[in-house]
This record gives C-alpha cells, sequence and structure tokens, in this order.
C-alpha cells in the first residue's frame, strides 16, 4: 500500500481542534445542568428574602397563633392556622381517595392484569392526571358538588370535600405508577416461593409483595401528598377563598396555594405587606412539603427490604 | 399417608372449603380492581362528555375569533390562545435546549462525584415543587428583578423551568436505552466524546427527547397558578404584536414584551364568574384544552410506541 494515510482529518492541529471543540460543548452542557440547581438556589432565596420583611412586619407567635388571616383587611390579622387547616383538610379527603384506590389498581395491574390490559390501562390512566387542574376545578365546582348535593343538601355551592375528592382522583395515577413500580420491583422468587407453599394470587399481593414493597409505596404516598399540598386550581375555584379554621370538609375554606391565587389576581403593588404575605405562604407550602418528605424518606429508609 | 384416618378427611375437606373461599377471594380482588379501574376511566369519560356537552352551543367560529367580552355570547378566545401559542413556544425554546443538554451531561460526561449527586437530588427535587412555588419564583424574580414585568416572555421562562425536569428526566432515560456497543464502537474509530454523542447517542434517542418535549409541553399548555401568580391578566381585548414585519427585517420580537392571556386563565376567569352564562364559555375553553392535552399525549404515545417497534439494537 504505497497511499499516504496522513489524511487532513487526522491531522494534529484537527485534533486539537476538536479536543477543544469537546471542552467548550461539555462547558455549555454543565451550565445547563447547573441550571436545575441555581433554580433551587433562586426558589429558596426568593422565599426567605420575601418572607424576611414579611417577618419584620409580624411577629412569628402572631403568624403561628392568630386564627385569623385577613392580611388584606383594615383590621389585619396574620395567622397562618386557617390556611394550613384548609390546605391539611383537602390533602386528607385527597388521600382518602387516592391511596385506596391507587393502591388497588397498582396490586391489580402488577399481580392480576394480563399484559395486554397492563400495557392498555396504563397510559390511559395517565391521561387522568394529565388533565390540566383548571378543567378539574370546573369538573368539581359544576358536576361533583351538584352530585354530592343530592345526599347532602345542606351542602354549600363552595366546599373542601368536593375539591379533595377530585384532588384525590387526580393523584391516583401517581400513586399507582409508583406503586406498580415498586410491587414490580419486588423479585420473582418470592412469589414463587409464595406459589408453591400453596398461597392464592392475593394473599401472595398483600402478605409477600405488598410488605416487600412497602417502602416505594411509602414513596408513592409521598408524591401523592406533595402534589395535593401544592394542588391550587380546584381548591381556588371549587373549595371557595375565604380563609375558615376548620378540619370539617363540608365547610368552604381558603387553602394556602387558595390565598396565594387569590392576592394574585388582585392588583396589589410590589413591596406592600400583602405581596410579601404571598411570599410568607409560598414558604410554609415548601416547609410543609418539606416536612412529608423527609418522615417519608425516614419511613423508606427505615422499611427498605434488601434483596 | 393412606385416607382411611377419618380425622383427615375431615382436614382435606377443612382444606378444600378454606383453598375455595381463598380463590373466591381472589375472583373477589379482580373484581374490585377492574371496577375501580373502569371507574377512574368512566370519570375520565365523564369529565370529557360534561365539558362537551356544556360548552357544545359555543363552538363555532366566532368564538375563536372574538376577544373577552362583557356579554357571555360575543365572548371568545382569540387573545387566549394566542397567548397560549406564544408562550409555548418560548416555552419550548427555552426548556429544550437546556434539558437536553442537561440530560446529555449527566448521562455522558458528569463524572460520578458529590457535585453530580447535588444536580441529580436537584433535578429530582424540582419535580416535587408544587407549581404555584415557581409563580412565586417568577413574580420575585423575573417580574420585578429581572423587570421583565408581566409579559410573555416572563411566563414562558417561568413554565420553561417548570417543565425543565420532565424533559431532562425523558431525555436521560432515552440516552440510557442506548446500547453501550454502539458508544464504544464510535470511540474505537476515533470520535471524540461530543462526536458520539450527537452522531451515534442524540439520533438513537430522538423519540424520548420528542416525548419529553410533548408531555412537558402539555403539562405546561394547563398550567394556570403560575400564570395567575405572575400577574397576568385575565381580561384583554387585543393581540401582541405580530412577530412577522411587512418590511425588513422581516421579524419583530417586541411581542416577547407584551402582556398576555392564556386559555387555562381565560377559563378560570369565566368560571369564576356567577353568571351562568359564562359557564358555557368555560366548558368551551375547557373542552379545548382538554382535547389539546390529550392530543398531545396521545402523540407522545404514538411517537415512543413508533420508536420503540423501529430500532432493533
Amino acid at each position: 500500500m504505497s497511499q499516504s494515510i496522513a489524511r487532513p482529518g487526522l491531522s494534529r492541529s484537527a485534533l486539537r481542534y476538536r479536543k477543544a471543540r469537546d471542552r467548550t460543548v461539555e462547558f455549555f452542557l454543565l451550565a445547563a445542568g447547573l441550571v436545575a440547581v441555581f433554580t433551587t438556589l433562586a426558589i429558596v432565596a426568593i422565599l426567605v428574602y420575601e418572607s424576611s420583611s414579611f417577618f419584620d412586619h409580624v411577629s412569628l407567635k402572631d403568624f403561628l397563633t392568630d386564627t385569623m388571616w385577613t392580611p388584606l383587611f383594615a383590621d389585619a390579622h396574620y395567622g397562618i392556622l386557617p390556611l394550613v387547616a384548609g390546605t391539611l383538610t383537602t390533602t386528607i379527603v385527597a388521600l382518602l381517595v387516592a391511596v385506596p384506590l391507587g393502591t388497588t389498581i397498582a396490586i391489580y395491574l402488577s399481580e392480576f392484569a394480563p399484559h395486554h390490559v397492563r400495557e392498555t390501562v396504563k397510559p390511559i390512566l395517565e391521561l387522568l392526571g394529565a388533565v390540566p387542574t383548571v378543567v378539574y376545578g370546573y369538573f368539581a365546582l359544576t358536576t361533583v358538588t351538584p352530585f354530592l348535593q343530592i345526599f347532602m343538601p345542606e351542602l354549600p355551592g363552595f366546599n373542601m370535600l368536593s375539591a379533595g375528592l377530585v384532588i384525590g382522583l387526580m393523584i391516583v395515577p401517581y400513586v399507582s405508577s409508583v406503586s406498580e413500580d415498586a410491587m414490580r420491583a419486588v423479585p420473582r422468587y418470592m412469589r414463587e416461593g409464595s406459589y408453591a407453599m400453596g398461597a392464592t394470587r392475593m394473599q401472595t399481593a398483600l402478605r409477600v409483595v405488598v410488605p416487600g414493597a412497602f417502602s416505594g409505596l411509602a414513596a408513592a404516598f409521598i408524591l401523592g401528598i406533595s402534589r395535593a399540598v401544592g394542588e391550587t386550581m380546584v381548591v381556588a375555584i371549587a373549595a371557595g377563598m375565604q380563609p375558615n379554621l376548620t378540619f370539617d370538609p363540608r365547610e368552604p375554606a381558603a387553602t394556602i396555594t387558595a390565598y396565594i391565587v387569590q392576592v394574585s389576581l388582585g392588583d396589589l403593588p410590589h413591596g406592600s405587606i400583602g405581596y410579601q404575605s404571598i411570599f410568607a405562604a409560598g414558604l410554609v407550602l415548601m416547609l410543609i412539603t418539606l416536612i412529608f418528605n423527609v418522615v417519608g424518606f425516614s419511613l423508606t429508609r427505615r422499611f427498605r427490604e434488601a434483596y | 399417608m393412606s385416607a382411611a384416618n377419618p380425622a383427615q378427611y375431615r382436614n382435606v375437606d377443612a382444606l378444600r372449603t378454606g383453598l375455595s373461599r381463598r380463590k373466591m377471594l381472589d375472583q373477589v380482588f379482580v373484581l374490585i380492581g377492574l371496577i375501580v379501574m373502569l371507574g377512574c376511566l368512566v370519570i375520565l369519560a365523564i369529565l370529557f362528555i360534561d365539558l362537551v356537552r356544556d360548552g357544545a352551543p359555543r363552538f363555532t367560529l366566532d368564538f375563536f375569533t372574538s376577544f373577552a367580552s362583557r356579554h357571555a355570547e360575543r365572548a371568545g378566545i382569540l387573545a387566549a390562545w394566542v397567548g397560549t401559542t406564544l408562550v409555548m413556544i418560548v416555552t419550548a425554546c427555552c426548556a429544550v435546549p437546556v434539558g437536553v443538554a442537561a440530560a446529555i451531561y449527566l448521562e455522558e460526561y458528569a463524572p460520578k462525584n458529590w457535585f453530580t449527586a447535588i444536580i441529580e437530588i436537584n433535578v429530582t427535587n424540582l419535580a416535587g415543587v408544587p407549581s404555584i412555588v415557581y409563580g412565586l419564583l417568577a413574580l420575585g424574580l423575573f417580574v420585578y428583578q429581572f423587570d421583565l414585568g408581566q409579559s410573555i416572555v416572563a411566563a414562558g421562562l417561568t413554565l420553561a423551568l417548570l417543565i425543565l425536569p420532565i424533559v431532562i428526566v425523558a431525555t436521560r432515560e432515552a440516552i440510557r436505552s442506548v446500547p453501550n456497543s454502539i458508544r464504544e464502537a464510535a470511540y474505537g474509530l476515533g470520535a471524540t466524546r461530543w462526536e458520539v454523542t450527537k452522531d451515534h447517542v442524540l439520533p438513537y434517542s430522538t423519540g424520548g427527547v420528542l416525548t419529553g418535549m410533548i408531555l412537558g409541553l402539555s403539562r405546561a399548555i394547563g398550567e394556570t397558578a403560575p400564570i395567575i401568580t405572575i400577574g397576568a391578566l385575565s381580561f384583554i381585548a387585543f393581540l401582541p404584536e405580530s412577530p412577522f414585519k411587512s418590511e425588513f427585517p422581516f421579524i419583530s420580537f417586541s411581542w416577547l414584551n407584551d402582556p398576555f392571556t392564556v386559555m387555562p386563565i381565560q377559563m378560570f376567569n369565566w368560571v369564576s364568574r356567577p353568571d351562568q352564562a359564562f359557564q358555557s364559555n368555560a366548558a368551551a375553553a375547557g373542552a379545548i384544552l382538554l382535547g389539546m392535552t390529550l392530543l398531545m399525549n396521545g402523540v407522545a404515545i404514538w411517537i415512543r410506541y413508533r420508536f420503540r417497534k423501529k430500532i432493533n439494537w
């Protein structure tokens, strides 16, 4: 072979150019990765910064113990408790729907359903989670509430019950899909051992698979809780926006998120106490989400089964 | 053992009834599972039928070409769908390049160390942050610190941050499913890391990237809370400036700074009015919004299916 192999693409300067290009590209890719980190930092910074101006005006004691939340009234009270109560109430109602339904669906899909059923139903269920929340709000207000009023004539037009029920329906696919993944991660030999002992599919599912996947189930419930706590439009539309210190789901009340929406709809000047109050509310919302996640994480750690 | 012992007969009988009872419980559970699942699907159907039925009288051409109005029967969604389209363009242009780049970094470049772990934890956590908190971030940062005002670009950036984790996760999954033998073959021929990524890994991941983008946008299109928080107006009777000009340079970006409204906000505005006539407007807008979301999800599922079928490693 007398052909020269020194093609221009392999010259030393071309190699150097390619290496330099690689490093430049890597730098930009890293910068993109850092956007996620900066977003988190920015969220914390903004919430803490604006809330600190809020707490210059309002003492922490009032914020945590006052039972009225009326920052926009002449007689202003800054007690976060009514909003927290509203948030917890709708979340509990939502979980009472989502946890049993989501877990049942997950057990069915993972342990009982034939392959083709699972493959068809999963994407359709995921559509439930893709419906815009404002549409769910409309559904809660115009369909679910009138339906509930058939059985509970006393029920007011705005109530936390229908909002909570609809949120629960909305988070069913999140709960079911994460739980199902967890159950399918339980190794097959454990099921086979159980079947060999003469257990039926249901006994295997409830006494072997579910305990084995418990940490994954806990993670699914935590995800559901985070969704329910942060859900905004359904409660803003269907639960009314009056802060109300009650745990009775049949009453109207505002949640933390609904309050933020209510203030944002108005025309509050930048830097006023009302403007700052939504950041304080947002901070509380983040803290509640964080607490649930930390509790869930430690639960998950404690009950994790290693195979 | 022989079956002569009567006590054992009794045991076998007990076993048999126990077994048949347990088998029946099995069947009962299958039934419960099916009922629950069908129940959820039926509710989804009711929701859709409800919207279409309530909104049916409003599905006219005028509805798409009129601005919001104090008179329910004259109000339309012109400003809303134009606003939604423009905001989605900004969101896609920001979220897709950044998300794909971040995913490539995490999968192909990042060393396994604490620094990479921090980025990964952040991506996971951001997916769990309530959407209204993104609205607060945008209100403090984009609207006031960067002085973007209540504009299309502020809304687009907010939603881009919101869907970034979705795009990153989908792209990473797609990249991860490309077998290593392909990378090794390219490296063996002397390709640099970027050449391997751009010429081999990315083309094979196109399906996943597209799926992630569409799912992300279908989430963004229905997001209401963050946009309300940055203070979008719900009553807008004009359009943003047109991006196309008759004279040079033919394209203008001044629409980025215009005030706007989007479909979900228009719907929220109509829902919260006590006047019953506006409810059917809300239903019509909701049906269109839901139809768009379902269509986007359907396309995403179809793309995923197509690409999975086409590629045989």
